[in-house]
């Protein structure tokens, strides 16, 4: 056993030190698993990043309250009679002016992207007072919040950066009239931030919506309480609504666009990792057949062929992870943060977001390197391994 | 030609790492062929929109209504040929993720007014009489199974009928093809009077105006008058030719043309350097044959041909097969099961693959193929 191991980090140690001879090979090969990992992380990124800021939103107790049958915010609507039910509605925490409700409106409006200048589907939601306390990160960055009662937005950190006209002092056009842009909030990354808020009752006037609400947002007492406020309003007669809680809602939102980039984002990752696999096969069954005269010796002196193996192997590997670390290193550095706006289908409106380099994904690019790595290995170590020493001592 | 058989007894010299060389450059263009579709997919109907047609909507968004009286004010319109409306249904056929388009028409308007949607003389006639029935395209009736006669119940948050239900059936009277590639065919057409009868809500509405032009080089023109018409009325609009409409529809998905000619390029590049390498691995492996094939008599220029030639031949196999594959893979349907509502590769891109071919060919075989012909006998055959 420790014969073994003595072989193999004699072996090993041989095949690293004529690395440098073979450079050119090795590096194509390592920076082609770099280039894979780079374009894997990078749109699996996009994908972490759409998740992340359509459920970072999502308070723990946070409920949303919707028409029943309505699948999204959009097709959803109430009276305003029925909306003052749900906000009495038992469970939900109590704030210093009443219940923690926010009963909202949700329209989209048309405003130019900075980066192509073509129209896009911007959110507008027009909220009540106690909305920024249910998002729990709400905070305003420039600027005031809206007076309530009179026509002012504030707008999301997201949207104020995609969409153009929505720096504070501008304007928006709704229907005829021009609402100054007062402020600007963030809410701790989520969806809200590509949101523009407004007071819901100026929204019902501007979009003649009568009084009707689409949506109620509110912040439990304690999550516990959650099936007591559902029951609450599911066995009302008077009210025909469906109860869920914000996690629930965003992360079907997002379902769709997720299952998209990610069906999409391995599909490309899978095909790239062939490639790389037939790169390092190449490369590695160069490295073996250069050194074929070495190996042969090395094994008539009476290594076995187990140590040879692993240190092709080792060489392999060491090579994919260093390709592995580069090519997640560049898609971190590349990607992580970068900000872009997307059209979530469900909702029919657009979404900013920020790329999300995680951990997790890191460790997948890595990990995806090794794979590719060892089958690039496994099959010249076996051969090394397996060609008689008197052929390979003949070979040139 | 008479060299053909010296450039394949080369390639078979190793005949394990041509191989991987050849899968490695098939990869590049398998992906190069598939992402092209992709980017069909999201881009879908640019292509293919008419110059003469344009869409008028309201200003404030998409979602916002239009009234249907702005019609006869847009057919006074000098230069407006022809006024049809759409709306959007939104149904839910069963769950949320089964998604697919449907628009309330003016069933025979809407084919006057779209050609590239191909129905039969009977089928259009059996549509126009069947009150509830509807018309689907032939991506969608595969994707459901569905047939002629079929019923098909929707559940239509958006749109309530009179009685407060929300769940519509409709029958399948017709099912449209495309009139060539690109067109989609994953949409349901809806009639507008059995739609309008039962709705309840959004009555003397529509979703937006489809406006054809007698003459599709005064459209832009045509397009400011129609909303200047509206202008600080309650309802303004805004009209554009459908292919701006349908590029900034898909602007708003995102850059997917950057998105995918960055992963194509970085394929490209890592390539390059492995068949790069491999090429100039190879050349240097057979220093001593090419300095006795100029020994024999071949010429500088020959030699350097011959090794071009090599570097095409393995670049054309590899990129041929990927295409074909990628090709085979797209016929195979989207990976997306359907919420693509086009996917094939256009020709234009095959075209742009067969020039990145010959492209790669040249860039990959060009430094080992000068080295080559820049070889001295005597220098090399001492070696």
């Amino acid at each position: 056993m420790f014969n073994t191991l003595k072989q193999i980090a004699a072996v090993t140690r041989f095949s690293f030190a004529s690395l440098p001879q073979r450079l050119g090979s090795s590096a194509s090969a390592m920076l082609g698993i770099a280039g894979v990992v780079a374009v894997m992380v990078g749109v699996l990124s996009i994908a972490q990043g759409i998740m992340s800021t359509m459920t970072s939103s999502a308070g723990m107790g946070n409920v949303m309250v919707l028409r029943s049958g309505a699948d999204t915010e959009m097709t959803s609507g109430f009276g305003g009679e029925d909306a003052r039910l749900i906000t009495e509605a038992p469970g939900l925490k109590q704030g210093p002016d009443g219940p923690l409700a926010s009963r909202e409106l949700f329209v989209i409006i048309n405003l130019p992207m900075r980066s192509t200048g073509t129209d896009a589907n911007v959110p507008l939601r027009g909220v009540e007072a106690a909305a920024a306390e249910v998002r729990q990160d709400f905070e305003i960055v420039e600027g005031r919040m809206f007076e309530p009662g009179l026509a002012e937005v504030v707008v999301g950190l997201g949207a104020q950066m995609e969409f153009s006209g929505l720096d504070v002092g501008s304007t928006i056009k709704v229907g005829t009239a021009q609402w100054p842009v007062v402020g600007v909030f963030s809410a701790g990354g989520g969806i809200s931030e590509s949101e523009i808020w407004s007071d819901a009752r100026v929204l019902q006037d501007g979009f003649r919506r009568g009084n009707s609400y689409q949506s109620v947002h509110a912040t439990l007492d304690s999550p516990d309480r959650f099936n007591e406020f559902k029951d609450a309003l599911t066995s009302d007669s008077r009210l025909n609504v469906q109860v869920m809680t914000e996690a629930e809602y965003y992360s079907e939102q997002s379902q769709v666009l997720y299952n998209l980039i990610t069906v999409l984002g391995s599909l490309i990752a899978v095909i790239m990792g062939l490639g790389a696999i037939f790169g390092a096969l190449n490369t590695m069954y160069t490295a073996v057949s250069a050194r074929t005269r070495e190996i042969a010796t090395l094994r008539a002196l009476g290594f076995r062929s187990g140590p040879v193996i692993v240190s092709v192997l080792a060489e392999s590997l060491l090579l994919a992870l260093v390709g592995g670390i580069i090519g997640a290193g560049l898609a971190w550095l590349a990607f992580d943060g970068f900000r872009a706006a997307t059209l979530n289908f469900a909702s029919f409106s657009a979404i900013t977001f920020a790329f999300d380099v995680n951990l997790g994904l890191l460790t997948l690019g890595i990990v995806f390197a090794l794979v590719i790595g060892f089958i690039g290995g496994f099959f010249p170590a076996v051969r090394a391994a397996r060609t008689p020493v008197a052929l390979a001592l003949r070979e040139q | 030609m008479k060299y053909f058989s010296l450039i394949f007894a080369s390639l078979k010299r190793k005949k394990l790492r041509t191989m991987l060389t050849l899968l490695s450059i098939m990869i590049a263009f398998l992906l190069f062929g598939y992402l092209a579709a992709i980017k069909t997919g999201f881009t879908a109907g640019v292509e293919v929109a008419g110059v003469d047609r344009l869409i008028t909507r309201n200003k404030v968004s998409l979602i916002n209504l239009v009234p249907l009286a702005h019609r006869d004010d847009i057919l006074q319109i000098d230069g407006v040929d022809l006024v049809t409306h759409n709306t959007w249904f939104g149904g839910i056929y069963q769950q949320p993720s089964n998604f697919f388009a449907q628009f309330v028409v003016e069933p025979e308007q809407y084919l006057e007014l779209y050609p590239e949607y191909v129905l039969s003389d009977e089928e259009k006639e059996s549509w126009f009489s069947n009150r509830t029935g509807v018309v689907i395209g032939s991506g969608l009736a595969k994707r459901f199974d569905w047939s002629v006669g079929d019923r098909v119940p929707l559940l239509a948050p958006i749109w309530g009928q009179k009685d407060g239900s929300e769940n519509w059936e409709f029958e399948i009277a017709a099912i449209y093809e495309g009139a060539e590639q690109g067109v989609d065919t994953s949409q349901m057409f809806i009639p507008y009077d059995y739609f309008d009868e039962a709705r309840r809500g959004g009555e003397g509405m529509v979703g937006w105006y489809l406006v054809r032009v007698s003459d599709p080089d005064r459209a832009a023109q045509i397009a400011e008058d129609i909303d200047r018409a509206f202008a600080n009325s309650r309802d303004e609009t805004k009209t554009e030719p459908e292919g701006a409409f349908i590029q900034g529809f898909a602007n708003q998905i995102g850059n997917i043309g950057f998105i995918i000619t960055a992963i194509v390029s970085a394929v490209f590049f890592t390539i390059l350097l492995v068949a790069g390498n491999t090429m100039a691995y190879t050349v240097r492996e057979r220093t001593n044959e090419l300095a006795v094939l100029k020994a024999i008599g071949f010429t500088n220029t020959g030699v350097l041909g011959l090794v071009l030639g090599e570097s095409l031949v393995l670049t054309a196999m590899g990129g041929g097969l990927g295409l074909l594959i990628a090709w085979l893979m797209v016929s195979a349907g989207d990976p997306t099961g359907g919420s693509l509502p086009v996917f094939f590769i256009p020709a234009t891109d095959l075209a742009l693959g067969v020039f990145l071919i010959v492209a790669l060919a040249f860039v990959v075989g060009i430094f080992p193929a000068r080295s080559a012909q820049k070889l001295q006998i005597s220098d090399a055959l001492r070696r």
